[in-house]
């Protein structure tokens, strides 16, 4: 644990986006974790990904579980809204909190151990009721908070710290989310912001459930030889399979327009998706395709927006919900009375 | 781009802002550390060792150290080392056995020095403790130089200057007053092994206007200085013009307000950006009820019956820049005397021009920049006597080089043969996030110095007006320090590219990139380069990437969060202290070589 928070001297070149505020306005308390641990990489690109989208803090959720990428929220964006639940209900609070207030922007940190195992069906169903929010998995395979056990997502063979072998099949969280029909799915790196920075951003403007997989290395744990999660394992191989960039909906559409060919995605508010690069025959818009590719290529980390479809309801618009949260109805709308609910418990007579 | 060499010395030595613009390299930080621990006598012996003059230079030195601060390039304000330097001075406790001492059995060596200003007391307190026999000749009958003729009482108390030239003098030098050289040759024929000129820039430039010689009441601003300091002048008349807006008609202004002015101009030429006063020297004029009159230009001297009235001026109207002018149109001011500070000139009638002795165009003599040696091998020139007025400071500098190049020349060895100056790493930490600095960035404001009431500090002319800092303020101004001396060394083999150091860095000094062009590979920083006089850091190839360790030094507030937050130390908080090899004293070697 460091022994000071930040200095607050700023860089006189700090800019402020939209809304007036740094980038050291986003930023939290300071890490408890491990020194080099591939989370607090990942909080930076939070911090980056939500400055530059201009989202006021206030209008934010962070919602976690239980391990070490739970204890993360706390480490970025001071003033917003926080829930840190049992473990492995991230998913399942996520849901009912936006179910009650959908103007807030969710970003749910879990890791491999909180989604992979105990959480797996919560996260599988808020997949499936396309629960509008960014959904991180910090994915180191193993647990990190317990010293190094085997995770749900440690591959075959991959060693442990003091050079067992794991011998379960692990659960790839993008094919599985891939499978049951999620809306938006990328994996990444820690150690790759430049790709992991515009991947956030595109999640977070994402109509429903975005699925973000984010290789990030136990510096304690695992990142020795023989792990298949460590630094220098990933850097090895791992492939950039889409290059995206993301162009906010305010953007000049003409100048950011791409090189001829290049695919974009509108996506719901706007904001636009390109794809300056994709392995021939691949795309990213097309379910088939991408678990294809994604089959044929096991041996490498496949990183980048792998797919995303915009064109799925999320949950409030399939539940034909309020348009505004719950807050915002009259009481008496919101609660409608005995009356009321005896007439409904009528009908079922 | 081109790898940063940190072997050399100086690269981790231009870090440390304040001792690479200190002429005579003082290490700033850790005397203000030492401060900072209330280790006062510690903290004045270390500056002594490169400045000499610690208590008269807390007080009256030209801070070339102030406006290179890391500090003041974070927020706007500088941390004030002059102030802290005095606190030393002023709290230190006994220093007599601390002190250089000279060898009962001298090394049969005599070097004459000429003048007893800070110049020739840094020569012979360099070499007093090798067994020199140093013969200084003064003009005046008090040893000092410019330092006391030309820097007022209530700036410079008599007993702080007294305290510290005495500490070089009596270590036994042969100090003869009042008794100024007359003739170069003549020295040159008493038989010294080496000879060093520090006899300053003693001539003040004169303002040859009509009615200049016609009154009595026009004078010379550093000849009426040393006048009153020798208690020769006790009085001014009321109305009084300063002409010229340097450092030397700040002390004529506040001096004349002190014996007896009372309506007093500065009279400067340009607009107020192109004063060269210092702007705390310009403020404490202000602050003593001067008026600084800009856009005058001096056309004549009124006199009626032979008794001076005041100066007509010509109102002039600048360009932009201050380059051009144009006339508006004339003014007279009154005023009873008029004091004439528009620089100091070097002034050599005393040596004659046929003893080996080149000088150049401007009548200067032709000095090495390095070994301070004239075009006659063993006649050293430094100080303001070298290049004209510089300051203190500078002479100090001076000193320090011309005897190394005074103790090569009388060993033998050839004055171009400098010891090197050498540097030690050496690790702050403590333990996990524990280190041996205080790391955490302080942001209080800098402390405004006390002064003296303004009613009572024009009742007594030595009275000083500066009261230096009390307690607190002493406390809150060392910890605006940013221990930029404690500097973050990297070690490419270690690291794994985690990004921790680039995350945490709060001023975002550091970027991890690929290799390329610097001018392309500075477009990729973390944040824009936005001080190009700062050096870039570019580590050696990464192992994982093969990518480029960056760091700009502008901003670095040295925190160590980059250390503390690196996994496997390839970042670590080292102190740098540089070596700085004096006289008879390698760097590396721990005590003065006693001969």
């Amino acid at each position: 644990m460091p022994s000071i928070t930040k200095p607050v001297a700023v860089h006189p070149s700090l800019h402020r986006n939209a809304i007036g505020l740094n980038l050291r306005d986003y930023e939290g308390a300071m890490s408890t974790l491990c020194a080099g641990c591939g989370h607090d990489s990942i909080t930076a690109a939070l911090i980056r990904a939500l400055w530059e989208l201009s989202i006021e803090p206030h209008m934010i959720a962070k919602l976690s579980g239980i391990g070490c990428s739970s204890k993360t929220p706390t480490y970025f964006v001071n003033g917003a809204h926080g829930f840190n639940s049992a473990h492995g209900r991230m998913a399942a609070i996520a849901t009912g909190a936006n179910a009650a207030n959908r103007e807030l922007t969710y970003i749910g940190v879990s890791g491999d151990g909180d989604s992979l195992s105990i959480g797996l069906g919560h996260m599988c169903h808020a997949i499936r009721r396309n629960v509008k929010m960014l959904y991180v998995i910090e994915n180191n395979g193993v647990y990190g908070l317990t010293k190094g056990q085997f995770s749900a997502s440690a591959d075959v063979g991959s060693k442990s710290k003091r050079g067992e072998a794991n011998r379960m099949t692990p659960i790839d969280p993008v094919m599985l989310a891939l499978s049951i029909g999620a809306t938006f799915v990328a994996r990444s790196f820690s150690g790759d912001k430049e790709q992991l920075v515009p991947i956030l951003k595109a999640a977070i403007a994402h109509r429903g459930f975005a699925l973000v997989d984010v290789i990030s290395p136990c510096v304690t744990f695992n990142d020795h030889n023989g792990s298949t999660k460590s630094y220098l394992y990933t850097r090895k191989h791992m492939q950039r399979t889409t290059e995206a960039d993301f162009v906010p909906p305010a953007s000049e559409i003409l100048a950011t327009i791409g090189p001829v060919g290049s695919t974009t995605v509108t996506m719901h508010d706007g904001s636009v998706v390109r794809f300056n690069a994709v392995p021939k025959d691949y795309d990213p818009t097309d379910r088939k395709k991408v678990l294809n590719y994604l089959q044929e290529n096991q041996g490498s980390i496949a990183t980048g927006l792998l797919y995303v479809d915009e064109t799925v309801a999320n949950m409030h618009e399939m539940n034909a919900t309020p348009a505004g949260p719950l807050w915002s109805l009259p009481y008496e709308k919101l609660c409608p009375g005995t009356a009321a609910l005896n007439e409904l418990q009528e009908d079922y007579r | 781009m081109k790898r940063t060499n940190t072997d050399d010395p100086s690269y981790f030595h231009k870090v440390v802002d304040c001792q690479w613009a200190c002429p005579a390299h003082t290490n700033v930080p850790e005397y203000i550390r030492l401060i900072a621990q209330g280790r006062f006598t510690d903290a004045y012996m270390l500056n002594r060792e490169s400045n000499v003059f610690p208590g008269i230079l807390g007080r009256t030195c030209d801070r070339p150290c102030e406006p290179a601060c890391r500090r003041g390039r974070l927020d706007g304000k500088p941390v004030a080392i002059c102030r802290l330097k005095r606190v030393a001075a002023d709290l230190k406790g006994e220093i007599g056995h601390l002190l250089p001492q000279a060898p009962a059995k001298k090394n049969g060596k005599r070097v004459a020095c000429i003048g007893a200003g800070p110049s020739s007391l840094s020569v012979a307190n360099d070499l007093m403790p090798l067994g020199y026999e140093v013969v200084m000749f003064e003009k005046y009958d008090k040893p000092g130089g410019l330092m006391r003729s030309n820097i007022p009482s209530f700036r410079l108390p008599e007993h702080v200057l007294g305290d510290e030239t005495a500490a070089i003098l009596d270590m036994g030098v042969d100090i003869r007053y009042n008794s100024p050289v007359s003739s170069m040759k003549d020295l040159l024929g008493q038989g010294f092994d080496a000879i060093f000129v520090g006899s300053g820039a003693p001539r003040g430039k004169n303002l040859d206007l009509p009615g200049r010689n016609d009154t009595d009441r026009i004078h010379l601003g550093i000849d009426w200085l040393e006048s009153v300091a020798f208690n020769h002048i006790e009085s001014i008349g009321e109305k009084v013009l300063i002409i010229g807006v340097g450092n030397t008609a700040m002390d004529c202004c506040r001096t004349s307000r002190r014996l007896g002015g009372k309506d007093i101009k500065v009279m400067a030429r340009r607009p107020r950006a192109y004063f060269k006063a210092s702007s705390w020297e310009l403020e404490d004029a202000e602050e003593e009820g001067i008026e600084i009159v800009i856009n005058h230009a001096p056309k004549r001297f009124v006199l009626e019956n032979g008794v001076l009235k005041g100066m007509e001026f010509e109102r002039l109207e600048w360009d932009a820049d201050a380059k051009k002018s144009r006339v508006i149109d004339t003014v007279i001011i009154p005023a009873d005397d008029v004091i004439l500070a528009i620089g100091q000139e070097n002034s050599f009638p005393w040596i004659e021009r046929d003893i080996g002795i080149d000088f150049d165009k401007g009548d200067m003599p032709a000095v090495d920049e390095t070994t301070m040696q004239c075009s006659r091998p063993g006649v050293f020139f430094g100080g303001d006597a070298a290049w004209g007025p510089k300051n203190i400071i500078w002479a100090v500098a001076h000193g320090h080089a011309a005897a190394i190049s005074v103790h090569n020349h009388c060993q033998g060895i050839p004055v171009t043969e400098r010891l090197p100056d050498r540097m030690n790493l050496i690790s702050q930490k403590m333990g996990l996030s524990e280190w041996s600095y205080h790391n955490d960035y302080n942001p209080v404001a800098r402390q405004k110095m006390k002064h003296v009431d303004l009613k009572r500090r024009f009742e007594e002319l030595s009275l000083e007006v500066e009261l230096g800092f009390d307690v607190e303020q002493t406390a809150r101004e060392a910890q605006r320090c940013l221990n930029c001396d404690v500097e973050t060394v990297f070690t490419a083999a270690k690291c794994i590219e985690c990004d921790a150091c680039v995350d945490i860095c709060p001023l975002l000094c550091l970027t991890i990139t690929r290799d390329g062009e610097e001018a392309e590979v500075r477009d990729r920083l973390s944040a824009p380069a936005v001080n190009p006089e700062q050096a870039l850091y570019a580590s050696v190839p990464l192992p994982q990437t093969g990518r480029l360790m960056l760091k700009d030094e502008d901003l670095c507030v040295h925190c160590g969060l980059c250390a503390e937050r690196c996994p496997t130390a390839a970042w670590d908080m080292l102190k740098f202290e540089l070596e700085i090899s004096y006289a008879g004293k390698a760097a590396h070697e721990p005590a003065l070589a006693q001969v």
